[in-house]
């Protein structure tokens, strides 16, 4: 009995030592982050690692926000990020609604179209794509970036997903009580897939937010870089900015990190089922 | 008219209806979808057999493009570097996301928090994590190097300057981000194993080892061959943390599949040529997909 008793006690401390380094070494990378952003070039790199800096040099958030253009940059992304969401999730729900519930001769074939889709990663079909939006003559601009992201196969899945889970019986009912598709779709449908609405919003922000090789191949234009590029040029332009450029990153986080804390059952959900589609 | 006769009448008078509202529901995304995946989709693989320079020339060059991949050395390096890359990854970050879940599942307390911490650095950009990591690689004056040095290293590696070094702290960073992802996976599927299994196992005696051998871990098998997939196919897409920390270099030392589709078609504008790179890239991806499916249906049977 002692024995099994002490063997427990050895695991317990090993269970903690395990998961408390691991999440200690997920926190320490975004916490040397947030305290380099407010020191100087050469505080950066002292050592011993000074974790609160002597002086909160917030300058290094107010001149980024002025050499990088970061107003701009930040409107930009917040634009691009709310259409293509938008979009997504209004195009999704419908097509999901046909998939889901109106029974038409092609849709199997249809829905099996998109399905096979979905495997080709964006890196293959991304040289046509260049060209057609090229040949569009809509290179260099956001909308280059909206039309190629807001209608992707994946948001189509996920709402089908869920659509396929409410009872049919609840839809012929009230097309018996006489309600049109449209009417079934936006006052029965919608409200009953809150859930997965939002975290089909959430996957769609969050990758928009972070996308890099898409504004990457489109945008030129400084006037039109998304957050990500202009961190990304920040980096390469003023090299030595040590701590500019990390103010630059954590500004790039912080409104993905507040999504997060509001929404993070959201985050999880989405990514659960958008992996149960094996 | 008979009767049939009428009721035929009536479903194709049904099926007519059903699909005028089906695709007036379908149109919007189909529309976006025809043009900018599928038409692509179908596009990508007609490039790969011309030598169009995004611009004028587009001949019909058969398998030209395919044959010269194999004698390119920067194409062979980067197909190499992705596999080393993948098979340095896909493990690590599947028993580490396995055994942290676990653990997390086994009564920690303050589990969502560490959970919340762990899920974080997936969500986080990556430019951003990138660029931190950078940081923190740096060879002369790093927190990593200093630590190292300061534990009594005399001679450090030099991370991302160094040939030898920059593919593997590439590679670290990404299992540092890629654990809280697959961990999320493991623990959706830990909770879906029937509690009375336990049960079974504790009435004949077996000890929390013995539980995990035979219990766990045979339920998880799914779960472990889904994510293990799923990671495969994100380490073939590898893309933007070696664009942003390397830039393939030094030398060719990082230079991944789709960092070179990438150079070639927007930097080269040999659209063709990255075209017949990028088809290779979708075997790769098609072939662990069929794996996948057929594995699938095995179960299913």
């Amino acid at each position: 009995m002692k024995k099994t008793k002490s063997r427990n006690m050895i695991f317990a401390i090993l269970k903690y030592a395990v998961v408390l380094t691991l999440t200690f070494s997920m926190l320490v990378p975004f916490v040397w982050m947030l305290s380099a952003s407010f020191k100087t070039n050469l505080e950066v790199f002292a050592f011993p690692i000074q974790w609160i800096p002597e002086v909160f040099h917030f300058e290094n958030y107010s001149n980024v926000w002025e050499i990088a253009n970061y107003p701009r940059m930040f409107l930009n992304t917040v634009k691009l990020t709310a259409i293509i969401t938008v979009l997504q999730v209004l195009t999704s729900t419908l097509a999901a609604y046909a998939f889901s519930k109106i029974k038409f001769p092609e849709r199997d074939v249809l829905f099996l179209l998109y399905l096979a889709t979905m495997m080709v990663p964006y890196q293959v079909v991304m040289i046509p794509q260049f060209s057609i939006i090229r040949n569009m003559g809509l290179s260099n601009t956001h909308m280059a970036l909206i039309l190629i992201q807001a209608f992707t196969p994946m948001g189509v899945f996920l709402i089908k997903q869920f659509f396929d889970g409410i009872p049919n019986e609840l839809i012929e009912a009230a097309r018996i009580d006489g309600l049109n598709e449209f009417g079934i779709y936006s006052r029965i449908m919608l409200p009953l897939s809150k859930s997965a609405i939002v975290s089909l919003s959430i996957l769609t922000i969050t990758a928009t937010w972070n996308d890099f090789l898409a504004p990457l191949i489109y945008i030129s234009d400084k006037d039109l870089f998304t957050i990500q590029l202009g961190l990304r040029n920040l980096c390469s332009e003023y090299t030595a900015e040590y701590g500019q450029i990390m103010a630059a990153s954590v500004m790039s986080v912080i409104p993905i990190f507040v999504l997060y804390c509001i929404f993070q059952r959201f985050f999880e959900e989405g990514m659960i089922s958008g992996a149960v589609k094996g | 008219m008979s009767k049939t006769n009428v009721k035929n009448k009536r479903s194709t008078a049904i099926v007519r209806r059903n699909r005028r509202k089906a695709y007036l529901f379908l149109l919007p995304n189909f529309i976006g979808f025809v043009v900018f995946t599928l038409i692509p989709v179908a596009m990508a693989l007609f490039y790969s057999f011309t030598n169009y320079d995004g611009n004028r020339r587009m001949d019909f060059i058969r398998l030209t493009n395919f044959i010269k991949l194999f004698s390119d050395s920067s194409f062979v390096i980067s197909l190499k570097n992705t596999i080393i890359y993948t098979v340095g990854t896909v493990p690590l970050i599947i028993i580490l996301s396995l055994l942290v879940s676990v653990l997390m599942n086994n009564g920690v307390k303050g589990a969502p928090i560490y959970r919340a911490i762990m899920l974080f650095p997936h969500i986080a950009s990556i430019v951003a994590v990138t660029v931190v990591w950078q940081f923190l690689y740096n060879a002369k004056n790093g927190p990593i190097n200093q630590i190292l040095r300061s534990i009594g290293v005399v001679d450090p590696p030099s991370w991302l300057s160094d040939q030898k070094t920059a593919l593997l702290a590439v590679m670290i960073m990404i299992i540092w981000k890629g654990i809280g992802y697959y961990m999320i996976t493991y623990l959706a599927g830990l909770r879906g194993i029937p509690k009375d299994q336990y049960e079974a196992a504790t009435v004949d005696g077996a000890n929390a080892w013995e539980k995990l051998i035979y219990v766990t871990i045979p339920n998880l098998r799914p779960v472990t061959f889904y994510a293990t997939i799923m990671c495969i196919i994100n380490s073939f897409q590898v893309f933007t943390p070696i664009y942003v920390m390397t830039k393939g270099g030094p030398g060719r030392a990082t230079s991944v599949l789709v960092l070179k589709i990438y150079e070639d078609a927007f930097v080269n504008y040999k659209f063709g040529y990255a075209s017949a790179e990028a088809m290779i890239l979708f075997l790769l991806i098609l072939v662990v997909t069929l794996i996948q499916f057929y594995h699938n249906k095995k179960l299913e049977a």
